[in-house]
């Protein structure tokens, strides 16, 4: 018998068998995408065009948000009928569609995308993954870590951000998808007979078809600069503050301040500090946060890149503009929040548009917004907090879209003016001082670790509960600073400890770490 | 009403003789039942076989014209029950399930039913769930075959194949006097192909002629002393009956070239993968056309002997493919070679792996790896001593970047807020034995929830925390789904904890439908339902078998009753079993349901309120401590444009369909006060319009009031 199938002889690798004539295509989705919606496109287009087309998957619990694959195989028509796998195999896939980003990396590992065969098509978008998104602080995979790979892994690589040039056109990722496939010519189909498919199919047609051709243009036109590249990160411009010209005078002379007194390296982020607590509070907030800063900024070292200063800009802003009811009270009443609101929920003219917030004060919350003294004399005296307590913690669902529920929260907000005097700051800006002096104290001893103090006012954030406990977590991790004074690699413990806490919700792997440390 | 209506399916089960038949495997079985003349067809949903009983549930019509009796049954056990009706009438019926576990359920009825044989052909099509996206225990049908003499068809994966494989089925049963296994694999299943149609035939016999002259035989029924006979009947002669049938129409196939120093067994099933190894390895073309002669089990159940050893006869060795263990094929052929003493070497799981789904990489390994010791000649250099081997990269960047993705929870999926309660409980009162059960709820064992310790079986959640019950400070909790319940929780979960005196929490989770077999239609499920009788609440079912402590939450989103009335279960000093209904419909059927109506009243003009939620970027700390207790694909993170941020926010999508969780879990667990709901009124009155206008003009006078005291930073507008 003639063996018309692959001659392993005189080829590279081992086997595949696109000489006999079959293609190889797999999809790799998430569940909810749409791949059996492509999957199914392929085959009709192939059958459309006089070939035979199989296609296999696996639905099932998958299907609920689980990573899936569709593999179709198709050949022409007309000769002999070919014998087709149901499963994709390592090293014999002609096509990996996928239709996200670290889909396309799974293709990777899982052994279907090789430099000799595959034609990789993703999506560079992410859908991030349960314990990405779950994860306390930033879970999120290494993407362009990831693309690098993919980079080297393919025979040729598409790479674009399909799940935006589909909504755009208001239509889905599989059109998107289905345009790059047919323009990147690895099919021997038309145009024409891609898009008659999405025409029977009868439902969406023309954002489809506008999805469809959206998808084409980025593989064909090679003057994207994004389709290849992951896109650059944006350089945030910041615009000038609007407010009277007495007011814009004085941030233009803190302005001033920050490019003639602090190292060049730390401007851009001095300017996103004074900013963020100029919003907070008023000028004289900014004037006290560049202050502080310049005064860790006086012990910083002009050899290490200024990065003392620079962590200090950033932190001792996010410290000075502490979570509290005012602050929530002010975002929330904002009329540039009520546009965002209205943008998100794509609420029109001809609509209206009702909002309720959730919000759940306890008496900490009430108590924080009382006068120093006052605040303090009942914060002594657990029996009349847990009254209060009684009294106030319920879950409270406010309508900020009427005049009553706004007025209450446009008050609370308006009592910014008195912020300085009210218990919650007293304990907020001893705790800053104290973290403050502790850097400066540290930063002569031993600069690294100096710079990881101010780094781990990152654990104090949230609410209630969550407050607390990043509180708590923060209090644990620095308690270890008397074994790290002395110690040159006493930073990178530090961090150490911090990432730790970071990602440890309930504090146990926390206790374990700071024992490591305590027996160095 | 399922998952996927299949109205435009249904449409080619008319195709008549001559017209080819294009769609899915488990579409073609239904044609092939059709064009067998069967009498009746029964089941139970699940993986993969869903989409048969879907399609027959949509094919009423065409079933009612063909006097053919069509059943939802309670369990598998009810499936297999119903072919009692080919015990003395010559009527074909065909029941369906999931294997292994729906062989398991119904094992019961099977072995009766195999025991006392049948007249009319009796077809199990089993589902077989096995490797890659199974949703079950690893296990082979093969044994339940063997144990009760039940003949076991594994066609190859091509529908022309399978549509014979039914049709044969049939016959093979009435030939033999014994029911029929036919296994399709979950791909086989799913796979798109066409075959050439024949037309339906209405069955000779139907079930109404059996109703109306019945008939009754002693020996066919399982009772000393006929079931001594049976088992003598079995041996002497339905078996060589089957063996004779599977001979004479050559179901087991042979190709490739006669001689030949080695050659391969195959099952049925497997056929396209070992091909495509083949094609790989230069043995085989695209047509399939083998230098290794190929003996292709399509029977893989009993096996034929003197077909075997003809196969054998020559050759210096053989290789059964045979997935999964034990692997029961390669021994009984071990004993023939044996005992015949034959030279011909016999190898299986020795070049594949005792366990395991043979993927495209185990089969290409496998069969290199016995060529390689048996046939190195056929081999090329390369193939012989590979240099380099095929293997997935395992770049640990790769890793450790490319995330799992669990199953969960769908898109304001109302059992989330259960799971979010029960967490937010365990936060109070500790950690309690959770026992899970099989359906969507399962994916509480899975993050963010992490919640269960067991699954012992469908319907089985109650059953399966029986013995933790004492004097102990904490009570357990079981939970159950509504389809678990009606299969047969009721009585081995709730009617046993009541008789036995269990104190433990039973939570049941109804959300209206068998919701993870596909959204088919239960005794309580809420709709009207032209076929079947609906609308049987589960609370008077619990009741009715002597529970007196029963809860009826029936917004499950109310995630601080939930955990109010949990915290009672657990805690009260009533006796008993403490049984709470967690009622709310599957989103997904609802979303089906509603999205349509509200599109139409929408476009009529009329009052439409939508809802969706958002969460203040401004006031999120990226904790995320509310997708621990969520997990809904439409809740993610995003990065801000801020250097000053570190984590990413919490973020919802335009997926969002507005069912409240994130709101209500924000405000049950106390997090924080960064998500809003909007309510958006479509086609509001004028009075409304009036109203909201005024509102936002005044808000707007003091917004404005405001900010013209302060600096206002452009930036912050999106």
């Amino acid at each position: 018998m003639t063996a018309i199938g692959f001659d392993a002889s005189d080829a590279g690798e081992v086997g595949t068998t696109q000489e006999a004539g079959v293609i190889k295509l797999a999809i790799l989705a998430i569940g909810g995408q749409g791949g059996g919606v492509i999957t199914d496109w392929i085959v009709a287009t192939a059958e459309r065009n006089g070939w035979l087309a199989q296609s296999t998957s696996v639905p099932g619990v998958a299907q609920r948000t689980g990573a899936t694959i569709y593999y179709v195989e198709m050949a022409p028509g007309g000769g002999p009928v070919p014998v087709m796998a149901l499963a994709p195999a390592p090293g014999d896939v002609d096509i990996v569609v996928a239709a996200e980003l670290m889909e396309a990396g799974r293709a990777v590992q899982r052994g279907f995308v090789t430099p000799e065969t595959t034609t990789l098509i993703a999506s560079t978008h992410r859908a991030y993954g349960i314990l990405e998104k779950s994860a306390p602080g930033d879970g999120i995979g290494d993407a362009a870590a990831v693309t690098e790979i993919l980079l080297r892994s393919a025979k040729r690589l598409i790479l674009a951000d399909m799940e935006t040039l589909a909504r755009d056109k208001g239509s889905v990722i599989s059109a998107s998808l289905f345009g790059a496939l047919a323009a990147a010519g690895v099919l021997p189909f038309s145009r024409e007979s891609y898009e008659q498919t999405i025409r029977d199919s009868g439902k969406g047609v023309t954002a489809s078809l506008a999805a469809f051709a959206a998808g084409w243009q980025t593989v064909r036109d090679p003057q994207d600069p994004d389709r290849l590249e992951p896109r650059p990160q944006k350089v945030r411009s910041r615009p000038e503050p609007v407010g009277t010209a007495e007011l814009s005078a004085a941030y233009h002379r803190l302005v001033h301040r920050i490019e003639t007194g602090f190292p060049e390296v730390a401007q851009d982020m001095l300017l996103a500090g004074l900013e963020k607590v100029v919003d907070y509070q008023d000028i004289g907030y900014g004037r006290q946060y560049l202050d502080r800063v310049a005064e860790v900024s006086a012990l910083d070292a002009v050899d290490r890149g200024a990065l003392l200063t620079v962590e200090a800009a950033k932190y001792v802003a996010n410290a000075m503009a502490y979570d509290d009811v005012i602050r929530v009270a002010d975002l929330k009443t904002r009329g540039s929040r009520a546009l965002r609101v209205r943008e998100e929920a794509g609420v029109g003219e001809k609509q209206v548009l009702k909002v309720t917030e959730y919000m759940h004060p306890r008496a900490e919350e009430v108590c924080g917004l009382l006068p120093r003294r006052l605040g303090a004399f009942l914060e002594a005296r657990p029996k009349w907090m847990a009254r209060l307590d009684r009294l106030v913690n319920r879950g409270r669902r406010v309508r900020t879209d009427t005049l009553f529920w706004f007025l209450v929260l446009y008050t609370l907000g308006g009592l910014r003016l008195w912020r300085r005097r009210l218990l919650r700051h007293a304990h907020e800006t001893q705790h800053i001082e104290n973290w403050l002096d502790r850097v400066k104290a540290t930063a002569p001893r031993n600069y690294a670790l100096a710079v990881e103090i101010l780094r781990c006012r990152r654990l104090i954030k949230g609410y209630s509960d969550t407050h607390a406990r990043g509180l708590s977590k923060y209090d644990k991790v620095l308690s270890s600073l008397p074994a790290l004074l002395d110690r040159s690699d006493g930073g990178d413990w530090l961090r150490r400890l911090r990432d730790v806490a970071l990602k440890d919700e309930e504090g146990s792997d926390l206790e374990g770490a700071l024992k490591t440390v305590e027996s160095l | 009403m399922a998952e996927r209506s299949f109205a435009k399916e249904v449409e080619k089960l008319r195709l008549t003789a001559g017209e080819e038949f294009a769609g899915e495997g488990i579409l073609a079985v239904t044609k092939a039942l059709l064009q067998s003349g069967v009498g009746y067809v029964a089941g139970y949903q699940g993986a993969p076989i869903s989409h048969l009983m879907d399609v027959l549930a949509d094919a009423r019509d065409i079933l009612e014209e063909l006097g053919v009796r069509f059943e939802a049954s309670a369990s598998e056990a009810t499936a297999a029950a119903t072919l009692a009706a080919s015990v003395h009438y010559p009527i074909r019926g065909a029941v369906t399930f999931k294997a292994p576990v729906g062989t398991n359920v119904a094992s019961d009825a099977l072995a009766n039913l195999a025991s006392g044989g049948v007249t009319g052909g009796a077809l199990v099509i089993v589902g077989e769930d096995y490797g890659e996206g199974s949703s079950i225990m690893q296990e082979r049908s093969h044994a339940f075959a063997m144990k009760s003499q039940i003949w076991l068809l594994d066609p190859r994966p091509n529908l022309p194949s399978i549509v014979d494989s039914v049709e044969h089925g049939f016959a093979l049963s009435e030939a033999s006097n014994t029911p029929v296994m036919l296994q399709m694999r979950i791909r086989a299943c799913h796979v798109h192909g066409r075959f050439v149609a024949k037309d339906n035939r209405r069955p000779p016999t139907t079930v109404v002629d059996a109703l109306e002259s019945p008939r009754r035989d002693t020996a066919r029924i399982v009772l000393p002393p006929a079931s001594f006979v049976h088992e003598h009947e079995k041996i002497d002669i339905r078996w060589p009956a089957a063996i004779d049938y599977v001979k004479r129409h050559n179901l087991n196939e042979v190709f490739g070239p006669a001689e030949s120093a080695v050659g391969i067994v195959l099952q049925g099933g497997l056929y396209n993968g070992v091909i495509r190894a083949l094609q790989r390895l230069g043995l085989a073309d695209a047509g399939g056309d083998s230098r290794i002669p190929l003996y292709v089990l399509n029977v893989a159940y009993p096996l034929i002997e003197d077909e075997f050893l003809t196969f054998c006869a020559g050759k210096q060795a053989v290789l059964v493919v045979e997935e999964g263990q034990p692997n029961y094929i390669e021994q009984a052929f071990g004993a023939m070679l044996h005992k015949q003493a034959s030279e011909t070497k016999l190898a299986g799981k020795d070049p594949f792996p005792m366990a395991g789904e043979y993927t495209g990489q185990v089969m290409l390994d496998g069969l290199r790896g016995f060529l390689a010791a048996h046939a190195p000649d056929l081999l090329s250099d390369r193939d012989r001593s590979p240099n380099r081997a095929v293997v997935p990269v395992d770049d640990a960047t790769l890793s450790q970047n490319v995330p799992v993705r669990p199953a969960g929870f769908c898109i304001g999926c109302p059992e989330r807020p259960i799971f979010a309660a029960m967490k937010l409980v365990e936060k109070d009162l500790g950690p309690h034995h959770v026992a899970a059960d099989i359906g969507c709820h399962l994916f509480s064992i899975l993050p963010p929830f992490s919640i269960g310790a067991t699954t012992m079986g469908y319907g089985l959640g109650p059953a399966s925390s029986a013995a933790l019950n004492g004097s102990a400070k904490k009570r357990s909790i079981s939970v159950i789904g509504d389809g678990g319940f009606w299969h047969n929780g009721l009585s081995s979960g709730i009617g046993n904890a009541v008789f036995n005196k269990n104190d433990g929490v039973i939570m049941i989770v109804d959300n209206y439908y068998s919701a993870a077999t596909g959204g088919q239609d239960i005794l309580s499920s809420r709709a009207t339902n032209r076929s079947r009788s609906t609308r049987h609440p589960i609370e008077t079912a619990v009741r009715g078998v002597g529970v007196t402590w029963v809860r009826t939450v029936d917004r499950t989103y109310d995630v601080n009753r939930m955990k109010a009335v949990l915290e009672e279960a657990l805690t009260t000093d009533e006796p008993g079993p403490k049984v709470i209904v967690a009622s709310s419909e599957c989103m997904l059927n609802r979303q089906r349901r509603e999205k349509p109506l509200v599109a139409a009243a929408m476009t009529r003009g009329e009052r439409v309120v939508k809802q969706r939620f958002g969460v203040d970027e401004d006031i999120c700390t990226g904790d995320h401590a509310c997708i621990r207790l969520s997990g809904c694909p439409s809740l993610s993170v995003k990065r801000l444009d801020d250097p000053l941020r570190d984590d990413p926010v919490a973020s919802i999508d335009n997926s969002c369909v507005g069912c409240g969780n994130c709101g209500e879990v924000a405000d049950a667990a106390v997090l924080c006060p960064s998500f809003w709901r909007a309510d958006i009124v479509h086609n509001p009155s004028r009075w409304e319009r009036f109203a909201a206008g005024l509102r936002l003009r005044v808000i707007g006078w003091l917004q404005e009031r405001r900010a013209r005291r302060r600096l206002s930073f452009g930036a912050e507008v999106a």
